[in-house]
């Protein structure tokens, strides 16, 4: 990183102040990481103690039962595992949105940071007003659209009611990195007889990877764990995501309480992945159109 | 039930590809249009007026005499709209010369969002006003009534009766804005606090920052579900924790104040991650030429960040304040996954009470007249807080 001049001002740190400070930093940890380690040992106990107070995370006697029963099913009720019904369900409709959605915030971002045009700074605050809607307000009408559309109970349907809900946002953000890479880069590309699409698609999009990688991550979180909507579009079991899918394991604490960690972590793990890989775009991409130069 | 065969996912790639093809044709057909009205102008005024008189005249043939007609199907109708709107395009290209715009690139660039969010937000949100006026409910679903005074009567209902179950207005008002209220300052707190003890030079600082991020890496609905189970009064581990340190367990979810502190718990958890990526970012692009400067005034280590980093960070603080108060205010997951507004409505947000006036208890002329006041209090709190701070400014001029 390049703020080393920065840091000469700690120089004068003494040890027991590094100290306290790994100290406050490694109770935030625990506390942040906690609540997470005890979904996976929940995970890997024993049917028998389930209902238990252990604070331990590996459990006595762990074993991989649970997970071979969300995967598998239950040999002993002959029920069937949906979750992969379930997993390939959320990423058709998750994968669709995300792509629909940085496709149209992108461009409409390139509009509002290089062109001057009417009703410019009026779309912008448009946009943050979208924000303020209430959750819940826009789903009545939308319900009754889509009942009117014969679209419930099908992929479409929550892809439609899914594909703008991060939109606003993403432009926000992605108009902010666009302003802080200079316009000469373009004019250089266009002198040189690209035509000013080219240069958005050729010299932009390739510089704003950062950007670009968190708007995906954004329109992809907000449906991947969305429950409210998806329970109003979807009723009908073979179409469940996979948040109204472990919703039915949730709720009691029974055998069920272990597959529902079972199926938590199958489900955590990836996306956290993917969102820690791309933590180290989020610091410049989150730049949420504030800082300059 | 259905099971994952490969003959299901293949009908539903096929139904998704199929979807985007078409939306990809619909969107290049406006794009067309949208191009030819920016890069050409008319000949001349009389080409111009013909244009017009030809356009209106075929829009009217199709609304009046193609979409009624009862011989056609769907797709032939939409095939005769689309062989319509090139015949139109192709006579303004007769009877027009091209021009050069400097603007109507960013038109083209926007209309794919602007059609999306006028159909999938704006439009729902007038319908959402047209509901506010009428009396539609579960028993008149078909045959509810439009009017000035189930308006009235809907907006009046909203301020003087019972929102869900048992709780007001009011109380719920209250509740959402201690909610939001403690929520932010704690974000805010946790997540400076934390920012400025990593934005320094700090062995294992990625892996701190790593650990750090995960409760917002982690699928909020996975969180609050399992969040819901570890507030369990047996067998949940913050009871274990209490217990182990001598207290008496906490009847957490079912008795209030606890049932409230645990959701605000649950929102800290959640919500201090972002603030401390955004705020760091912020602290990151300072130049650390402020700070040699002023401590070369002599300034003291709090008066370096109550002078130069606070405002310094401003444009990183205001959008995210605004965002953060608006997600907080409308964290319905959180709510509603962790104790469904329980025990009886006493941790109801204002957005809970609408999903239940809406999904559980069928008010929908009410629920709607209910959501346009929560808009306007949120639309009321954002101008005034940007006006006050003046933050936003640098970022939309």
């Amino acid at each position: 990183m390049k703020t080393s001049a920065f840091f000469s001002r700690t120089r004068g740190d003494s040890g027991f102040k590094r100290l306290l400070i790994h100290l406050v930093l490694i109770m935030a940890c625990i506390v942040a990481v906690y609540p997470i380690l005890r979904i996976f040992s929940i995970s890997i106990r024993p049917g028998d103690s389930m209902l238990s107070t252990d604070l331990s995370i590996i459990p006595d006697n762990a074993t991989l039962n649970s997970y071979r029963q969300v995967l598998f099913g239950d040999p002993a009720t002959k029920r069937k595992s949906d979750f992969f019904l379930w997993l390939w369900n959320s990423l058709v409709i998750t994968l669709t949105t995300a792509t629909i959605g940085v496709i149209l915030s992108s461009s409409a971002a390139y509009a509002f940071s290089r062109f001057k045009f009417h009703g410019r700074s009026a779309g912008l605050i448009f946009l943050l007003t979208t924000q303020m809607i209430p959750a819940g307000m826009l789903l009545l009408p939308l319900y009754m659209m889509l009942t009117r559309l014969k679209l419930i109970n099908t992929y479409l349907g929550l892809i439609i009611a899914y594909s703008v809900s991060a939109v606003p946002f993403s432009i926000w953000l992605l108009k902010g990195y666009f302003d802080t890479i200079p316009p000469d880069l373009e004019e250089a590309a266009m002198i040189d007889g690209t035509s000013r699409l080219g240069a958005f698609y050729r010299v932009i999009l390739p510089l704003s990877t950062p950007a670009l990688a968190v708007a995906f991550l954004f329109n992809f979180t907000s449906g991947w764990s969305e429950y409210l909507v998806a329970r109003v579009v979807l009723q009908k079991a073979a179409m469940y995501t996979w948040p109204l899918g472990i919703w039915t394991y949730a709720g009691q604490y029974t055998l069920a309480a272990g597959r529902f960690a079972a199926a938590s972590m199958l489900l955590a793990l990836p996306s956290m992945a993917l969102f820690l890989y791309s933590s180290k775009w989020l610091v410049s991409g989150l730049t949420l159109g504030g800082v300059k130069g | 039930m259905i099971s994952l065969t490969p003959k299901v996912m293949g009908s539903s790639l096929v139904t998704v590809l199929r979807f985007l093809l078409l939306i990809i044709a619909a969107l290049a057909l406006i794009e067309f249009v949208l191009y030819t009205l920016f890069h050409r102008r008319p000949k001349n005024l009389l080409f111009g007026l013909l244009a017009l008189a030809v356009t209106i005249a075929l829009i009217l043939t199709f609304v009046r005499i193609v979409w009624p007609s009862q011989g056609l199907d769907m797709v032939r109708k939409v095939l005769i709209g689309v062989a319509l709107v090139l015949a139109d395009v192709g006579l303004y290209r007769m009877l027009s010369v091209p021009r050069k715009s400097t603007v109507g690139l960013a038109y083209l660039l926007l209309a794919p969002s602007l059609i999306g969010i006028s159909a999938l937000v704006l439009y729902p949100f007038v319908y959402n006003v047209f509901l506010a006026f009428t009396n539609m409910g579960m028993t008149t679903i078909r045959t509810y009534t439009f009017s000035i005074q189930n308006g009235l009567a809907n907006f009046r209902s909203v301020f003087t009766g019972v929102v869900a179950h048992d709780a007001t207005f009011w109380q719920v008002l209250g509740r959402s804005i201690l909610w939001t209220g403690i929520n932010v300052v704690c974000h805010l707190a946790g997540g400076m606090g934390l920012a400025l003890l990593l934005n320094r030079n700090l062995r294992f600082k990625g892996i701190y920052r790593t650990l750090l991020v995960f409760p917002w890496a982690i699928p909020q609905t996975i969180a609050c579900m399992s969040l819901r189970n570890e507030f369990n009064y047996q067998y949940g581990f913050v009871n274990s924790l209490v217990r182990s340190v001598g207290l008496t367990a906490i009847p957490w979810l079912t008795k209030m104040p606890w049932a409230f502190v645990a959701v605000i718990i649950s929102n800290v958890w959640l919500g201090i991650p972002f603030m401390m990526v955004t705020l760091l970012g912020g602290l990151q692009s300072i130049s650390p030429e402020y700070y040699e400067a002023a401590e070369i005034d002599g300034a003291s280590k709090w008066q370096q960040f109550r002078n130069v980093t606070i405002p310094l960070i401003k444009p990183v603080t205001t959008p995210s304040i605004i965002l953060g108060t608006v997600w907080t205010f409308n964290a319905l997951n959180v709510i509603y996954l962790i104790t469904q507004g329980g025990p009886q409505e006493k941790t109801d947000i204002l957005v809970s009470s609408l999903y239940k006036a809406a999904f559980e208890f069928y008010r929908y002329g009410f629920a709607a007249a209910f959501a346009l006041v929560i808009f306007a209090f949120l639309l009321i709190f954002s101008v005034v807080y940007i006006k006050a701070s003046g933050g936003l400014k640098a970022a939309y001029e």
